[in-house]
């Protein structure tokens, strides 16, 4: 079995990988794909921690489908909002936008 | 001679979401980052197959990688020319990004392998369909029928407020 501890690392790795780019990204879809890895390496830590530690319920598997589903509907509404956002500016750089009506 | 493939295929899986994760976010074309995340979204596939956790990595798959990735292709498309300068970020601001990444991974490698967890239960087989169903369904204790219902709402929510936001005036 390999240990749960080199899980959680990997997890760590995506996370602070995902907060890089999320503070240099200057661009709003490539700061949405930053925070996608971020919730993935959550997910992943949820779903370790429920097969190591807890496998007698199945709470960190359900609380991981669920954020599954949760971020579907997040980078939906917020490909709309970047979309509406480039429709009005013509940009999507982070730079652009001051205001939150145009 | 089991616990050997598992731990090839886990580092393999590991070396490949470390590198398309720091990829993904270095990568100057939009789309390209969009398949550098895809890739990532794989390897976590992989790591729930490994884990035994079989329907999480199908989810997985079926949202992430063939829902979440087709939102990002569309948007990467149809924005097209607005995508191109992704980065010129100041030396500042990159410096500050990479000493809080890592420090932070510094401060959690070193509380996840100071930390004393509980004890390891024995290793799980597939969890079977019908556990899932019920404990998804049940409303008993430990059991999520309760959460089901709130995101089916939250879906629908979600799904009205994209359509506002991204109509046409």
């Amino acid at each position: 079995m390999i240990p749960a501890e080199y899980y959680l690392v990997l997890a760590a790795l995506m996370f602070f990988i995902g907060v890089f780019g999320f503070f240099t990204r200057r661009n709003l879809l490539a700061m949405l794909i930053s925070t996608e890895l971020i919730l993935n390496a959550v997910d992943i830590n949820f779903a370790v921690f429920n097969a190591y530690y807890y496998p007698e319920h199945l709470e960190g598997f359900f609380f991981t489908l669920f954020a599954i589903g949760i971020a579907a509907a997040e980078t939906a509404v917020a490909i709309a909002i970047i979309l509406n956002v480039y429709r009005n500016l013509r940009t999507i750089r982070l730079k652009s936008i001051k205001n939150l009506k145009f | 001679m089991e616990l050997n493939t598992l731990s090839i295929i886990f580092a393999g899986l590991a070396t490949m979401m470390v590198a398309a994760s720091l990829l993904a976010v270095t990568t100057r074309n939009i789309m390209r980052a969009t398949v550098y995340l895809l890739f990532v979204l794989f390897g976590t596939a992989g790591i729930y197959f490994i884990l035994h956790y079989a329907f999480l990595g199908a989810v997985q798959v079926t949202v992430y990688a063939g829902g979440i990735i087709v939102l990002f292709v569309f948007a990467a498309l149809l924005i097209g020319r607005g995508t191109r300068d992704l980065t010129h970020t100041s030396i500042l601001r990159y410096t500050a990004g990479f000493t809080a990444a890592v420090t932070g991974l510094a401060l959690s490698v070193y509380l996840i392998f100071t930390h004393s967890f509980p004890e390891v239960k024995s290793p799980t087989s597939i969890v079977p369909m019908n556990l899932i169903g019920h404990t998804m369904m049940g409303a008993d204790k430990y059991n999520f029928v309760l959460p089901f219902e709130v995101v089916s709402v939250l879906l629908l929510a979600c799904m009205v407020g994209a359509l506002l936001i991204a109509r046409k005036r």
